[in-house]
C-alpha cells in the first residue's frame, strides 16, 4: 500500500470515530488520537522521509487535506455535541413561568390625589400656579373678602365651623384667591392660579355629605378676560377629567363672588356630531363666573380695569361620579380595599 | 318654590309642554329641581252626588249610599265615612279607577251589600297630610254648596281638583328672591318666552268709614320702610271657594279659612306677605312697630310660647308684643271662625333683624324668608288692597275707606349703565346694540341708548339689579349660554410650575408610594385626647371648633400618627390586619383666638401585620421596625441634607415604645421620629404591633439640601475587608460605625453591617457586630499594607474607646 492509500485508509476511519465520540470529552480524546504530536496522522506522515521528492508534494497536499477535512469534522461533532449538553441543560432547568413573581411592593396614590394632581398638571401647562393657603382662616378672607358680608343670606348655604368670630375651618378653597390677588403684582403679568386643599363644613356626614372634602379653585385677572375664555377653559376641564369627546353646558346660577354666575354641567356619556341634544345625560361638576367687581376692589385691584373669571369643582364628587364611588366617607376611612383600587396609571 | 304651570298661563300663553318650559327656566334663570303633575297615574275618579244614605243591614258604621255619577244608572257606593250625607257632592274612585298609592278599585261586596266603587278623601288621591284641607280621620272630601252649583256629577274629579295641573320645583337662589312670588316667576317666565305678563286686576270698593277712625299705627323707619294697615269689616271667616283652595295646595299650601287663605294666596302672587289681626281681640285700637325687650313673651301661632331677643322687631298694642313682625303671628290676635273685624297689615321689615329673629326663634316661615331676601317694594300695597279686595269678596264684608300708613316712600328706579361694548368686551362675544335692547326690552327694563351706552331704568320687582355686572349677567342668559365662544385666555404668558416645597412635598408622596405605603386622606378634626398624642413639640394647644356636629370631631389634629391610627383601626376591625399607610397634611398649633394658628406640613407613615404575604416561594414578612426604618431613611436620603441623617434612641415618647424609639435628626435639628407604637396606646385605637414614623417637612424644607453632584468613578478596584467584633450589648452601632469612619482614613469609603449576634458562644451581656468595609482609592490600586493599617487604626480606637474585642 502506499502512503497515499494509508492516509486516504485513515480519513475513512478517523472520520468515522469523529462521529461516533458520545461526549465532549471522548471527541477530545479522538481530536488528540488522530491530530495530536503523537497522533496517527503524525504517524503516518513521518513515512514521508522515505518519499521520492516528486511525490513530498503530492503527499502533502492531501495530508493537509485530511488533516482540514479531520478538523472541520471535530468542530462539527463539537458544536453538536455542545448543543446536545447545553439541551439538556436547559430542559433541566425548566421553570413553571404561571406561577406568580415576586410581590413587589408598590403603595397607590389616594384617588383625591391622583384627580388633584392630574388637574394641577393641567393647569401648570396652562400657565397656572399652584397656590395653597391656611385651612383655618380669618372671617374676613374667607367670607367677607369673597363678597360675603356677615348678614349676607348666602352664608346659609354654607355651615360654618367657627373657632371664634374670627377665625374658621375655611368653607371654600377661595380665600387663598382673595390673599394672592391682594398681594398680587399686575406690572409683573397676569394672575393665573389654582388652589386646591380641604375644606371643612359644618355637616353631618352621610353618603353624600362629609365635613371635609376638598376643593379646587380656579382664578383668572386680567385686562381682556372673557366668559368665552372661562367657557374654553372648563371644556378643557372636562376633557381632562371625562375624556375628549365629552362636552359641557352652563346654566345660570349664584355665587356671591362672581358675576354672571354658572353652574357647569358635563355630558355623561361622549357627545359626537351625531349625539342629539335629548339624548345627553348632563351630569352638575362645578361652579363658575366671572369675578365680581365686589371682589376684586376689596382686593385693591381696580375693576374698571381687570376682569377675569373663577370656578371651583369639588375632587370628592369628581371621583364619586367617575368611578361610582357611593359613599363620600370611603375617601376619609382609608380601607385598604378601598385605597388600592384606584391603580391605574398611564 | 312651587310654581303651578296652570296659574302661570293666566299671565300669558304658554303653548309649550311643561318639559319644554322647565328645560328654558333652568337654562335661562333658575334650576328647575323637579316637576309633577298631582294626578300622576291616576284615573276614573269622578265629581258625584249622594242621593240616598241608608244604614247597612249588617253594621253600625258602615252605610250605603246611591249615586249620581252623570250614568244612567245611580251607583251603589258602601262606605264607612263619617261625614257622610245626602244631597252631598262628592268624589268617587269608580270600579277600574286608580287612586293613589297604586291602590286599583274594584267593584265588590262589604258585608253582603254591593259597592261599585270608593268615595275617597284628597289624602286617598295622594295629597299629603300637611296640605290637604281636612285631616284624614274626618272623613271624606265634600264640595261646599257653592262650588257644587259649578260641578256636574261625572265631571273628571282631577280637573275640578287641579290635579291636572304641572307643577315646578324651582330651586330659588339668593339673587333671585323676585322669583319667590307669581308675579315674579311671570317676569322671568315673560323675558325667556319673550311674551308680555297680564298682572292680576281687581276693583276694590270702600266704605264711607274711614279707616283712620278705627285705628292708629306707628312705625320707625328703621325698622319697617313702608307700613300700613286696612279694616274690613263684617267678614264672615269660611272655608274658601274652590278657586283659592286648589290654587293653594297645588302650591303647596293648606287652606285655613277665607281670611287666613288670602293672605297665603297675595304671598304667593306678589311675594309681599301679609298678616291679618282680629280687630275686636286687640288690647287697644292701635298698633305700633317696636323692638322687643328681651324675654318678653309672644305665643306664636303654632301654639309655642317664645321669649323674644332683644332686636328682634315685635308688633305691639297697648304695651303688648302681639306677634313676631314678618315672622309668625301670635294666638292673642288670631283670625278665627269667630272673627268679624278684620286689620290687615302691610309691611317691609328691616331684612337683617327678621334673619336673626327667624334664626333665633327657629322660625323660617314664608314670610321671614321673604323678607329676609327682599320684596318687591312697588306691591306692598298693591297686595294689600288685592287682600282686602278679596276678603269682601269672599268674606262679603266691607273694606273701609283708605289705609292707614306708617311709613311709606316713593321708588325711584336706580339707572345702571352699561355699554355694548362692555358687554361683549366681558362675554366675548360681537352682540349689536338692537338685539341688547331687545333683552332689556323683554325684561321690562325701561332705558335710553345712544351710540351703544345704556342707561337702565330697573324696575322694583327686580332688586337684585344694582351694577353693570348684574346687567351683564342678565344679557348672556337671555342670549345663551350655549352660544358663548369656547375660547382660552390670550394676553401675557406666565410659567406654570410647582415651588420648591410643593416639588418636595410631591416627591416625598411619591417616593413612599415606590416604597409601598399607600396614600391616606384623613379626618383632621378629633377627639382631644387624641389630637394631644405624638406631639413634637412641647406644650401646644390643638385649634377647637365652637359648634362641633360630634365629639369626635372637635379640635385640629396635631399629629397624623393619630390619623393613621384611626385607618389602622378601621382596617383591623373588618379583618385587614395587613396595613402600610402614609398620610401627608397639615397639624396644628393654637395661637389663641384671633391670630392664625400654625398650620405645619407633615408626613407620617404605619405599618402593621405583614408587609409582604407567604406565597409559595418566600415565607410572610412581617412589618417591624427595621423595615420601617430603611423606608425613612431612602425618604430622607432623597432629599439631599447637606448634614448627616442621625436617629438617636429616644426612651421617653409617651405613646412610643420605650425600646424600639428613635427620634430622627438632621445635624443638630430634630425633624421626627419613629418607632414601635407603645402597646397601651394600640391598646387604646384597638389594633395590634404598630410601627410608624412622623416627619415635620415644614423643618425640612428649611434644611440646607444639596443638588446630585458628580464624582468620577475609581479606575482602581475596591477592596473589602469584614471586622467582626465583641463588645457590650448596649453599645449602639451608630457609635461604632462613626468610630470605624473616623479611623478608617481617606480610603475608607463606606462600612455596612452583616451580623449582629447575641447568643450561645458570646457572653449575656455582650454581642457580636461584624461590619464589612470598602476600601477605595482614585490615584492607586491599593495594597494590603495600606489597608492593614486603616484596620489597625480602626481596631486601637474601638478597643480604646468600647473595650472591643475583634474577633
Amino acid at each position: 500500500m502506499s502512503l497515499q492509500d494509508d492516509l486516504k485508509a485513515l480519513r475513512q476511519q478517523a472520520l468515522l470515530r469523529i462521529s461516533a465520540a458520545k461526549t465532549l470529552k471522548e471527541l477530545n480524546e479522538e481530536r488528540v488520537k488522530e491530530l495530536g504530536k503523537k497522533g496517527s496522522l503524525t504517524e503516518v506522515l513521518r513515512g514521508m522521509k522515505d518519499l521520492s521528492a516528486d511525490e513530498r508534494p503530492e503527499v502533502g497536499a492531501l495530508a493537509n487535506e485530511i488533516r482540514n477535512a479531520l478538523t472541520d469534522r471535530i468542530a462539527e461533532r463539537q458544536a453538536l455535541l455542545e448543543k446536545e449538553v447545553l439541551d439538556a441543560q436547559l430542559a433541566e432547568e425548566q421553570i413553571d413561568v404561571t406561577l406568580p413573581g415576586q410581590p413587589a411592593i408598590q403603595g397607590q396614590p389616594h384617588v383625591l390625589q391622583q384627580i388633584i394632581e392630574g388637574l394641577e398638571d393641567q393647569f401648570m401647562g396652562m400657565g397656572y400656579q399652584i397656590i395653597e393657603g391656611p385651612e383655618v382662616e380669618q372671617d374676613k378672607y374667607n367670607f367677607e373678602m369673597m363678597n360675603l358680608p356677615k348678614d349676607h343670606p348666602a352664608r346659609d348655604m354654607q355651615d360654618t365651623f367657627y373657632i371664634s368670630d374670627e377665625l374658621l375651618m375655611r368653607t371654600q378653597t377661595s380665600p387663598v384667591q382673595a390673599r394672592t390677588l391682594e398681594q398680587h403684582d399686575f406690572s409683573k403679568g397676569p394672575l393665573k392660579m389654582i388652589s386646591p386643599g380641604r375644606v371643612y363644613r359644618r355637616d353631618t356626614d352621610d353618603a353624600t355629605h362629609s365635613h371635609q372634602f376638598h376643593q379646587v379653585e380656579g382664578l383668572v385677572v386680567d385686562k381682556h378676560i372673557t366668559m368665552g375664555d372661562l367657557k374654553g377653559t372648563l371644556l378643557a376641564v372636562a376633557h381632562q377629567l371625562f375624556g375628549e369627546d365629552h362636552d359641557i353646558r352652563l346654566r345660570p346660577s349664584y355665587f356671591p363672588f362672581t358675576e354672571p354666575s354658572v353652574e357647569v354641567d358635563v355630558s355623561w356619556g361622549p357627545v359626537t356630531p351625531d349625539t342629539k341634544p335629548e339624548e345627553i345625560e348632563w351630569i352638575e361638576v362645578l361652579g363658575a363666573g366671572m369675578v365680581h367687581p365686589n371682589v376684586l376692589e376689596k382686593a385693591g385691584v381696580d375693576s374698571s380695569v381687570y376682569g377675569g373669571f373663577a370656578f371651583g369643582l369639588g375632587p370628592d364628587r369628581f371621583a364619586m361620579l367617575k368611578y361610582g364611588v357611593e359613599d363620600i366617607r370611603n375617601f376619609y376611612l382609608n380601607d385598604v380595599r378601598f385605597l388600592t383600587q384606584f391603580d391605574q396609571k398611564g | 318654590m312651587k310654581v303651578s304651570v296652570n296659574w302661570l298661563r293666566e299671565y300669558m300663553p304658554i303653548a309649550l309642554p311643561a318639559n319644554e318650559l322647565a328645560e328654558k327656566i333652568s337654562r335661562t334663570a333658575v334650576e328647575v329641581e323637579g316637576q309633577s303633575r298631582p294626578q300622576g297615574d291616576m284615573k276614573k275618579v269622578v265629581i258625584a252626588k249622594v242621593l240616598s244614605v241608608v244604614p247597612h243591614p249588617d253594621s253600625d258604621h258602615l252605610v250605603i249610599t246611591q249615586l249620581d255619577a252623570g250614568e244612567d244608572e245611580p251607583i251603589q257606593v258602601v262606605t264607612g265615612a263619617p261625614n257622610i250625607a245626602e244631597e252631598q257632592t262628592v268624589v268617587l274612585a269608580k270600579h277600574g279607577s286608580l287612586i293613589g298609592d297604586g291602590v286599583k278599585i274594584r267593584r265588590g261586596k262589604l258585608r253582603g251589600e254591593k259597592s261599585n266603587g270608593m268615595l275617597t278623601a284628597l289624602q286617598e288621591l295622594g295629597m299629603d297630610n300637611s296640605v290637604a284641607p281636612k285631616e284624614l280621620e274626618a272623613g271624606i272630601w265634600v264640595f261646599d254648596e257653592a262650588d257644587a252649583a259649578d260641578l256636574k256629577p261625572g265631571q273628571d274629579a282631577f280637573e275640578v281638583l287641579g290635579f291636572d295641573d304641572d307643577i315646578l320645583e324651582l330651586g330659588i337662589t339668593p339673587n333671585r328672591a323676585d322669583m319667590l312670588s307669581m308675579n315674579g316667576t311671570a317676569y322671568e317666565v315673560a323675558a325667556i318666552l319673550d311674551e308680555k305678563a297680564q298682572l292680576p286686576e281687581f276693583s276694590l270698593a270702600e266704605s264711607d268709614e274711614t279707616t283712620e277712625s278705627l285705628i292708629s299705627v306707628t312705625a320707625p323707619e328703621d325698622l319697617a320702610k313702608k307700613y300700613a294697615v286696612r279694616v274690613i269689616k263684617d267678614v264672615h271667616v269660611q272655608d274658601s271657594p274652590l278657586w283659592v283652595q286648589r290654587r293653594l295646595w297645588n302650591m303647596g299650601i293648606r287652606p285655613i279659612s277665607n281670611v287666613v287663605d288670602i293672605t297665603n294666596l297675595m304671598l304667593l302672587t306678589y311675594g309681599q306677605p301679609l298678616h291679618a289681626f282680629d280687630y275686636d281681640q286687640l288690647p287697644a285700637h292701635e298698633l305700633s312697630v317696636r323692638t322687643a325687650t328681651e324675654g318678653e313673651v309672644i305665643k306664636t301661632l303654632d301654639g309655642v310660647e317664645r321669649k323674644a331677643q332683644a332686636g328682634n322687631i315685635v308688633i305691639d298694642s297697648a304695651g303688648e308684643a302681639l306677634m313676631f313682625a314678618g315672622v309668625m303671628g301670635g294666638e292673642s290676635t288670631e283670625v278665627t271662625d269667630q272673627t268679624t273685624n278684620v286689620v290687615l297689615e302691610a309691611a317691609i321689615f328691616e331684612p337683617k333683624a327678621i334673619r336673626h329673629a327667624a334664626r333665633d326663634q327657629n322660625l323660617h316661615s314664608e314670610a321671614s324668608q321673604r323678607f329676609e331676601r327682599g320684596v318687591d317694594v312697588e306691591a306692598t300695597f298693591r297686595a294689600l288692597d288685592h287682600a282686602a279686595a278679596l276678603i269682601a269678596e269672599l268674606g262679603a264684608g266691607t273694606v273701609t275707606k283708605g289705609r292707614v300708613v306708617a311709613q311709606d316712600f316713593a321708588y325711584e328706579a336706580p339707572v345702571v349703565k352699561v355699554s355694548t361694548q362692555h358687554i361683549n368686551d366681558v362675554l366675548g362675544t360681537d352682540i349689536q346694540t338692537a338685539e341688547i335692547a331687545a333683552m332689556f326690552e323683554r325684561l321690562g327694563f325701561g332705558f335710553e341708548e345712544l351710540d351703544g351706552e345704556f342707561a337702565v331704568m330697573i324696575p322694583s320687582h327686580r332688586w337684585d339689579i344694582s351694577i353693570p355686572a348684574d346687567l351683564i349677567e342678565e344679557v348672556a342668559r337671555l342670549y345663551g349660554y350655549d352660544n358663548l365662544p369656547a375660547t382660552l385666555p390670550t394676553g401675557e404668558t406666565t410659567p406654570g410650575k410647582l415651588t420648591t416645597k410643593q416639588q418636595l412635598i410631591r416627591d416625598s408622596r411619591h417616593t413612599l408610594e415606590g416604597l409601598g405605603l399607600n396614600q391616606a386622606i384623613s379626618y383632621v378634626l378629633t377627639t382631644p385626647e387624641k389630637a394631644s398624642q405624638f406631639m413634637m413639640a412641647d406644650a401646644t394647644e390643638a385649634v377647637e371648633v365652637n359648634y362641633p356636629m360630634s365629639q369626635e370631631r372637635r379640635v385640629t389634629r396635631g399629629s397624623l400618627l393619630t390619623s393613621l391610627l384611626d385607618d389602622v383601626a378601621y382596617n383591623v376591625a373588618r379583618k385587614q390586619d395587613d396595613v402600610s399607610l402614609y398620610e401627608q397634611g397639615r397639624v396644628f398649633v393654637s395661637n389663641g383666638a384671633t391670630a392664625l394658628p400654625e398650620e405645619i406640613e407633615h408626613i407620617a407613615g404605619v405599618v402593621t401585620g405583614n408587609v409582604r404575604d407567604r406565597d409559595w416561594d418566600q415565607a410572610a414578612q412581617p412589618a417591624d421596625f427595621f423595615y420601617l426604618k430603611g423606608i425613612v431613611e431612602q425618604l430622607l436620603a432623597d432629599y439631599g441634607f447637606v448634614d448627616n441623617v442621625r436617629f438617636e434612641t429616644n426612651t421617653n415618647r409617651p405613646e412610643m415604645h420605650p425600646g424600639q424609639t428613635a427620634d430622627i435628626y438632621v445635624g443638630a435639628t430634630f425633624v421626627g421620629f419613629i418607632g414601635q407604637i407603645h402597646p397601651l396606646t394600640t391598646k387604646m385605637y384597638k389594633v395590634g404591633q404598630v410601627f410608624g414614623f412622623e416627619l415635620n417637612l415644614t423643618t425640612i424644607l428649611e434644611l440646607p439640601r444639596v443638588k446630585s453632584t458628580y464624582e468620577p468613578v475609581s479606575k482602581y478596584p475596591s477592596i473589602s475587608r469584614d471586622l467582626a467584633i465583641l463588645v457590650d450589648r448596649q453599645v449602639e452601632s451608630a457609635d461604632l460605625v462613626a468610630r470605624i469612619k473616623e479611623n478608617g482614613g481617606a480610603d475608607l469609603h463606606d462600612v455596612t453591617v452583616f451580623d449582629v449576634y447575641t447568643g450561645s458562644n458570646v457572653a449575656d451581656d455582650k454581642k457580636s457586630v461584624a461590619y464589612s468595609l470598602r476600601f477605595v482609592n482614585y490615584d492607586h490600586t491599593l495594597v494590603d499594607d495600606e489597608i492593614n493599617a486603616a484596620i489597625d487604626n480602626i481596631t486601637k480606637a474601638l478597643q480604646t474607646e468600647f473595650d472591643a474585642e475583634i474577633r
